[in-house]
């Protein structure tokens, strides 16, 4: 059957939604890591501000709470802040609206996955604030967000409107990473002198426990935590499940899909192979080269610029 | 038990338990309320999971209200259903009728029967659709009649719905849940199944695709968006039909035809089962200020290219004033006596019916002529002094826009209350379609007022539903 143009925005922003929720949960685990230990040489930009500005959502922050960043207040914001667009609250929310719009398009278990989510979500925000642990509502978020991607996995039909799902999920997967390893560079190490040290490599990594990821980066790479192994992983190894290169393929595989389904290739399959390819053949010294921060912010700004072709292509409902 | 000696109970009691209701009085008298109670939360944990919910928005409180379902099922024998069968469709057929009459030569006007001031001066009457002979002439697809019951063989209209009625989704949904909870209700009863609705509907909507349609005609539904409170009945039916839920902002004119955006590019459609009210279907026809429409839609409308259900100016068979004459239109246009009977009204926009409205308010139904969902209504013999007279200078300051009606026994069914079991008043909405054939699913929508000696049955009064059941021969 024929998808609507904004049925399948809804459903590309359902993808989106969840994981920008997870997101936000792993960019706060890595604050409250950090923030475990002594700001050794009293930095002039604390853990909490590096989260908010990882986040994108600065600005809003410093709109409502002025330049009081302690972490109760980033806690408020960034979980249950209904002016925060990107809080966990505001994206379960507004998946589940989204779901609402296109419950014609998604099995009753996806449906109830998103839906359970937001009743859950409102029994949290009617809590007791010190009646909640940190530490819980990262895990209910992160376990909630797998039990939606897993209901989507196991039961949506594979049509065009999955593939707009996991399109959703895995460009917002790569904007994410990019996002988080971006942490590290707004938590400026107090001197030079401090690359290769403890604290240095205390912060590498919380950035992967953030991602779930210290077992595995052991497991590939052997203990010792390097920058440039770090990139590595968390940048161009195909194995690592949330590394941009995985979530770049990904997108790519499920546009392809669409083209074959549609019989039509686009501009945005050109765009998203375009960027496959970039990435296949740089490698780390490449990256440190050009610079780790600045080559995560042109990563961030292609993931958007290909984001902006698929809608036009697709979300608009335009003629081609 | 409570008895209420004027008022049918459709159940019996005592000793004369009416047949359909055989076996069901002992299943419930001998459920222990511990059970009763699980049931009744299940229930409600079903609603709320599939998640058909009286959503209203901007009034506070839940966004999500559920309509209060009553376990204790409605029941009509195969023989009582078959009569009321055909005068449901006898009746959908002259609504139709007269539709087509109305917007083409006006025969029952000109030959005296309904005064041409209420037809052409009614503001239901769309003069932009006048000469237009919609596919196999039907006006009205969906025919949603609302009966009340006040004896074993007396039934009445209340009102007909030609329009967009709603809460189908609820009969549908009200069938799954009871099979759910109570599955050897169903092996010890023959109920026939209303499951074939949806498949019907959209049987009925392609069978009306306009004659420049070739192929398979696509069918979407016309929403006004997730915001309104029926949306979930409009995506359940999307879903259960398999076709496109719309908002006027997916749909776009091109030349001869209407399109949908899709992922694809533009595909045509061929019929548009709207849930919008006329004024909204096309803002270069009707309200300019309106967002919900498809500017140019009407055009379309009217060379043929596309399909609208209920058709636009369907809205005036429907009006209180005309429905005064629905048993002239079914004997003018079947040459048939009417099957279903109306209640008696009085016009108060007449001199000497309003003199015996104003002399007997303690006992009338007052209603507003275009009103609807029990809101602005009287019942005489449930109100105090005081709201009597305070209704009475209503009446005479605008005439015209009451009716009034005699205060009807409703039927009783058992219904689950607080203290037990006790008899309750119920109306019904069976949903007729008409297409190229004439079908009605056997059942309906049972409304019930649960609030003890309560007549209003609205869902916004606080009135709830009733899984209905019509036995199988």
């Amino acid at each position: 059957m024929t998808l609507l143009a904004r049925h399948a925005e809804n459903l590309f922003w359902i993808g989106r939604l969840v994981e920008r929720a997870e997101t936000v949960a792993r960019l706060f685990e890595v604050g409250s890591r950090n923030a475990l230990i002594p700001n050794t040489a009293g930095g002039f930009r604390n853990e909490w501000e590096s989260v908010l500005r990882a986040s994108g959502s600065a600005g809003t922050f410093k709109a409502k709470y002025g330049d009081d960043i302690r972490e109760r207040n980033v806690e408020s914001f960034l979980f249950f802040d209904s002016d925060n667009p990107s809080s966990v609250a505001s994206c379960i929310e507004h998946a589940r609206e989204n779901a609402r719009i296109v419950r014609t398009s998604l099995t009753s278990q996806t449906w109830d996955a998103l839906n359970n989510a937001n009743q859950e979500m409102r029994e949290l925000k009617r809590t007791e604030r010190s009646k909640l642990s940190m530490s819980d509502l990262i895990d209910w978020t992160l376990r909630t967000a797998a039990l939606i991607r897993g209901t989507i996995e196991d039961t949506q039909l594979r049509i065009d409107g999955y593939d707009f799902l996991n399109i959703g999920t895995y460009l917002e997967r790569a904007d994410s990473t990019a996002r988080l390893l971006d942490v590290k560079y707004f938590v400026l190490l107090p001197q030079v002198d401090f690359v290769g040290t403890e604290l240095d490599n205390y912060q590498w990594r919380t950035i992967l426990r953030a991602l779930s990821a210290h077992r595995a980066f052991s497991w590939a790479y052997g203990g010792e935590v390097t920058a440039a192994k770090i990139a590595d992983f968390l940048i161009l190894n195909r194995k690592a499940p949330r590394s941009l290169i995985t979530c770049a393929e990904e997108a790519c595989w499920h546009l392809d899909r669409l083209a074959r389904a549609y019989g039509q290739t686009t501009e945005a399959q050109t765009q998203a192979r375009l960027l496959v390819a970039n990435m296949s053949e740089i490698t780390v010294d490449d990256i440190f080269e050009e610079g780790l921060h600045e080559f995560l912010s042109r990563s961030i700004d292609e993931i958007a610029a290909l984001a902006a072709v698929i809608s036009g292509v697709y979300l608009s409902g335009e003629a081609r | 038990m409570l008895k209420k000696p004027n008022y049918f109970n459709e159940m019996g009691s005592g000793n004369a338990i009416r047949p359909p209701y055989e076996g069901l009085g002992a299943w419930a008298a001998e459920m222990p309320e511990e059970f009763r109670n699980t049931k009744q939360s299940e229930a409600e944990a079903l609603f709320r999971r599939i998640g058909i919910t009286f959503a209203v928005y901007g009034e506070g409180g839940d966004p999500d209200r559920l309509i209060p379902f009553d376990m204790f099922p409605r029941i009509f024998a195969a023989q009582e259903w078959r009569k009321l069968e055909r005068g449901v469709k006898q009746r959908a057929k002259a609504l139709n009728a007269f539709l087509m009459d109305v917007y083409g030569r006006g025969e029952i006007v000109k030959a005296g029967i309904i005064p041409g001031r209420l037809v052409y001066q009614n503001e239901a009457y769309e003069k932009a659709v006048v000469g237009i002979k919609p596919p196999r002439g039907v006006y009205s697809h969906i025919v949603g009649i609302d009966l009340v019951r006040t004896g074993p063989d007396e039934f009445f209209v209340l009102e007909d719905n030609c329009r967009t009625p709603s809460g189908v989704s609820y009969m549908l949904e009200n069938r799954e849940i009871m099979m759910r909870m109570f599955p050897q209700l169903f092996r010890e009863n023959r109920i026939a199944p209303v499951e074939s609705y949806p498949a019907q509907l959209r049987r009925t909507l392609a069978s009306v695709a306009p004659a420049k349609c070739d192929g398979e005609p696509t069918v979407a539904i016309l929403t006004p968006g997730h915001f309104n409170s029926a949306y979930y009945e409009h995506s359940f039916l999307a879903d259960m039909m398999g076709v496109a839920l719309v908002e006027g902002q997916d749909l776009f004119v091109k030349g001869d035809f209407c399109y949908m955006r899709t992922t694809e590019g533009p595909k045509k459609v061929d019929v548009i089962y709207r849930r919008i009210d006329d004024a909204y279907i096309d803002p270069l026809c009707f309200r300019p200020e309106s967002m919900l429409g498809v500017p140019g839609l009407m055009n379309v409308y009217r060379s043929g290219g596309v399909a609208i259900a209920s058709a636009p100016g369907a809205g005036v068979a429907d009006d209180k004033a005309i429905y005064t004459f629905v048993p002239e239109m079914i004997r003018f246009y079947l040459g048939e006596e009417p099957i279903l009977n109306n209640v008696p009204t009085w016009q108060c926009g007449k001199k000497d019916e309003l003199k015996y409205v104003l002399e007997n308010l303690g006992e009338l139904v007052v209603k507003e002529v275009h009103g609807s969902g029990g809101y602005g209504m009287l019942v005489g013999p449930r109100s105090t002094k005081e709201q009597i007279e305070v209704f009475r200078l209503k009446i005479e300051d605008n005439p015209g826009n009451y009716i009034a009606q005699p205060t009807l026994a409703l039927s009783t069914c058992p219904t689950f209350v607080e203290e037990g079991i006790a008899p309750r008043h119920v109306d019904l909405r069976p949903y007729c379609l008409v297409g190229e054939n004439i079908e009605l699913v056997p059942g309906g929508l049972t409304r019930v007022a649960l609030t003890d000696g309560s007549l209003v049955v609205n869902s916004s009064q606080g009135g709830g539903v009733k899984d209905t059941w019509v036995l199988a021969e």
